[in-house]
């Protein structure tokens, strides 16, 4: 899916929501620099693949809905996207797409058009064969607006669906949309007709949302609210059996008793903490046993000024501020060193980052300068500087449950109280954060964070129309040029045209600080040494978890071949 | 009788609808709605949806509408379906957890009885005492350990180290595969742990009881009387003192009955046990109206109840209320 922007609430989800955002690591679709994981399985090609075994994750959260276009929480994504699949997938290295459903697809010259020619040996669960009315279904079901769904907007972007042959559909964009493909390249947009059809989805939720057929690598075995979900191999898989034959999923909604299952064999898998992989896995036990590993994550957290205030609006207080702040000292202090400091909003190590940027360096001097040249001089003496009688002093907000970004907000008033910038911070509940707070562009300064998907589409966020109510841009940021490149980003096919376009995104905002970026935090997924054959990439670890497997020796959960 | 009952739940029906009033206004008074804690912050959900979504729920209505069409419902026994994505019927979930906790809180206040009752009396009796002191120590301890701490101290320990016992949830993997005998004995090492720390942890308050109980009563004349007669020292601590101490201990556990329904958010997360606690508490941050509802609507029916029972069964023991 194209879950193109979503708040990183991670940590608010751990404390406060049963069913948001991830636990479990499996197509928790992101990620980069699995090439510098810290460990990686002993001799990963030199034992016979086997079928067999199972493999036990922790979840802190249980799914919702087995629909993919009816869920909203990452449990029930990751659950679901081994279930279903995409007509195209992105492929390790999140740059290129790659066949799934769809065996090849052209788009036209002009960008209007794609066709997808799909598979004709691909199966549903149940022995039915997938055509081109499955995906219709999905399309039409997906675009009808009576579907409760959060992921219509991609889709109502085509003016026409047609099904050529039971076999070949095609797409036709009013504009070009290069962000369209992306969206083919997602598990919400295949269902079974024969078993949906003449029904409202958003009814299914209670029944097929919980007892799901379909086509992916995995079958549906059980579910146990709040408990376990258990997924079987699919025998008849279109790309080859898996060679795993169980994946269950523990609902643990702590990750200290996670880590303890973990420890006691109870679990397979998890994501790490900082603390966790720093202070608790260097053992001789975990080395021996288990494989850690480390990868970027696909969000940044940020602190965005808002530009409505007089404040705010000389660049020269936002670059000082920028300059003023350590972003290493932060990753070191906040993430225990396991990240990256962020200078765009775009992931290091990808195609789409431009690599001349270094944002803003550490640099109080500079800050200092920045700040006289604006005015701001510490008139009375007290340490704090002042302008015509007015103190330079503003709040910095975050929501309740993050402690990273409340950490990030504590070393930034110290940094900032350095060049006579008085900070207060102030933390409130999620609900009344976004209600009374940024709903209202009542605040200052903010910490958050955004998750990105592989597209460098980020029209939501920065453009100057997306500054009413309830939309992204609650910065009120408004730059001419900027919101040209995003409008030309989107409507071309064309990779190096694009990548020009979010380049020259990247530079201005590097020069404009309407946010300043402040880190990439790494995903540290650590998984039981008994699996081999996993591939470390930019998306992480489990986009090939069909080809994960035990070999027959070492082989913890027998299980019969039969369900 | 049968008049007084019929007053007595007559005058509970007004009551009951004041209580979900109450709760229905100050929940839809919280800040956010479940369908802004669904939509906010994701690019992807349009303002349709959001309207959508608020009609789909009936919340584009002002709250005395919402609070009249729930109110319809309730009185024929339907509490609704769950606002989150899966769609479930509240009672459902509550089927889910309810017998999880009721089972926990049970095995854990009889476990509180088995160990306070002997500590109270063999403290009251042998008062300062070594024995005493290190009794009193000890359920203070228990009381003051904050519990998730003294839980992962035990599932490190009992758990990781040993080995002997399972880390967290109610049932192993291979739970299905066992026969009968070998399920309960699953569930019962799954339930050592949790049932064990919440006693400990609350030892304190029922033991002191049953001691300075124990004392107030050895002080009475009756008790020199039996001395006096020569009985046993056995046989006066526990076949005419133990049975007078007991009596405010059985109304202290009358009053814990609806606190059976309640669960422990933090316990039920560290142990990651689906009970009561946590539905509730998720359904509040996820503003969850509906469940919300149905689980203050049953504790409520449940303490109005509970007082009731109470209520009759003074009448019963006292002619002198049955007017």
């Amino acid at each position: 899916m194209r879950a193109r922007a979503m708040v990183g609430r991670s940590n608010l989800a751990t404390r406060l929501r049963s069913a948001l955002l991830c636990g479990s690591i499996l197509l928790s679709a992101c990620n980069d620099r699995g090439t510098d994981g810290s460990t990686s399985p002993a001799g990963v090609d030199d034992v016979e693949p086997a079928y067999g075994d199972a493999i036990v994750s922790g979840s802190i959260g249980d799914a919702s809905v087995l629909i993919p276009m009816l869920a909203g929480d990452s449990a029930s994504h990751s659950i679901s996207g081994l279930i279903f699949d995409g007509l195209i997938s992105y492929d390790k290295n999140l740059s290129e797409f790659e066949p799934r459903l769809a065996e090849r697809w052209e788009v036209s010259a002009d960008g209007l058009e794609i066709t997808f020619h799909l598979r004709r040996d691909a199966r549903w669960q149940d022995g039915q064969p997938f055509t081109a009315r499955d995906v219709e279904f999905a399309f039409r079901t997906i675009t009808d607006p009576a579907t409760l769904t959060a992921y219509a907007e991609d889709y109502r972007q085509v003016e026409r669906f047609d099904v050529v042959d039971d076999h070949t559909i095609r797409v036709r964009y009013a504009r070009p949309f290069a962000p369209a493909l992306g969206s083919w390249a997602s598990s919400l947009i295949v269902l079974p007709r024969h078993l949906l059809e003449g029904k409202p989805i958003n009814e299914h939720a209670k029944d097929f949302g919980r007892n799901p057929v379909g086509i992916g690598p995995f079958r549906f075995e059980s579910w146990e609210s709040q408990k376990q979900i258990t997924l079987r191999s699919n025998h008849d898989y279109y790309r080859g059996r898996p060679y795993i034959e169980r994946s269950i999923t523990r609902v643990i909604p702590d990750t200290q008793t996670q880590f303890l299952e973990l420890k006691a064999g109870g679990l397979d898998e998890m994501g790490l903490t900082p603390l966790q992989f720093q202070r608790q896995t260097d053992t001789a036990y975990f080395r021996d046993g288990f494989a850690r590993y480390k990868y970027l994550t696909n969000s940044y957290s940020y602190l965005g000024y808002n530009l409505s205030r007089p404040l705010f609006q000389d660049v020269r207080v936002r670059r000082a501020i920028a300059h003023a702040i350590d972003k290493r000292e932060i990753v070191d202090a906040v993430l225990l060193g396991l990240g990256s400091p962020a200078a765009t909003p775009y992931k290091p190590g990808t195609y789409w980052i431009n690599e001349k940027i270094e944002g803003p360096a550490y640099d109080p001097g500079k800050a200092r300068a920045l700040l006289e040249e604006a005015g701001w001089r510490d008139g009375d003496g007290d340490g704090v500087l002042d302008r015509e009688g007015q103190k330079l002093a503003f709040e910095i907000i975050t929501n309740k449950g993050n402690e990273q970004r409340e950490k990030a907000a504590t070393v930034i008033e110290r940094r900032l109280s350095e060049v006579g910038i008085k900070v207060t911070i102030k933390v409130i509940e999620w609900a009344a954060f976004i209600n009374n707070f940024i709903d209202k562009r009542n605040f200052d300064a903010v910490i958050l964070g955004w998750s990105l998907s592989p597209d460098p589409d980020q029209y939501d966020i920065w453009h100057s129309s997306k500054t009413r109510p309830k939309e992204f841009n609650f910065v009120s940021y408004s730059n001419a040029e900027v919101d040209e490149v995003l409008d030309k980003g989107r409507r071309t096919f064309d990779r190096a045209e694009r990548k020009l376009q979010y380049d020259r995104l990247q530079e201005i905002l590097d020069e404009e600080q309407p946010y300043t970026f402040l880190y990439v935090a790494y995903a540290l997924p650590i998984v039981h040494k008994r699996f081999h054959g996993i591939d470390p990439a930019p998306a992480g670890i489990s986009h090939n978890f069909n080809a994960w497997y035990v070999p027959a020796s070492a082989q913890k959960y027998r299980i019969s071949e039969t369900p | 009788m049968a008049a007084y009952l019929a007053r007595r739940i007559l005058s509970l029906i007004p009551l009951l609808i004041g209580i979900t009033f109450v709760s229905f206004v100050v929940i839809q008074a919280a800040p956010g709605s479940p369908v802004e804690l669904m939509v906010d912050m994701n690019p992807d959900a349009s303002p349709e949806l959001r309207e959508r979504l608020e009609q789909y729920w009936g919340l584009d209505q002002p709250t005395h509408v919402q609070y009249w069409r729930w109110l319809r419902r309730i009185a024929i026994g339907d509490f609704g379906v769950s606002f989150a994505a899966d769609q479930r019927p509240v009672l459902d979930k509550v089927a889910e957890a309810l017998p999880i906790t009721l089972l926990l809180n049970a095995l854990s206040l009889a476990l509180i009885l088995l160990m306070s009752i002997p500590i109270g009396v063999y403290s009251a009796t042998h008062r300062h005492s070594t024995i005493d002191r290190f009794a009193t120590v000890f359920v203070f301890l228990g009381f003051a350990m904050p519990t998730f701490w003294l839980a992962l101290l035990c599932m490190m320990f009992f758990g990781v180290e040993l080995g002997w016992l399972p880390i967290s949830g109610l049932q192993s993997l291979d739970y299905e595969g066992m026969s009968t005998l070998g399920r309960i004995g699953d569930r019962a090492r799954h339930l050592i742990l949790p049932v064990t720390i919440a006693s400990v942890t609350s030892l304190a308050g029922m033991s002191r009881y049953m001691r300075s109980s124990m004392l107030e009563v050895v002080r009475q004349d009756y008790i020199t009387t039996a001395r006096a007669k020569g009985l046993s020292e056995r046989t006066v601590i526990y076949r005419h003192a133990l049975r007078n101490a007991l009596l405010p201990v059985v109304t202290i556990l009358g009053l814990s009955v609806p606190g059976l329904i309640g669960g422990a958010v933090i316990f039920e997360t560290i142990f990651a046990i689906p009970g009561m606690g946590r539905l509730f508490y998720d359904s509040v941050m996820m503003r969850d109206y509906q469940v919300v509802m149905g689980v203050l609507v049953m504790g409520a029916v449940l303490t109005l109840l509970g007082n009731l029972l109470a209520d009759v069964m003074y009448v019963i023991v006292d002619p002198r209320l049955r007017r």
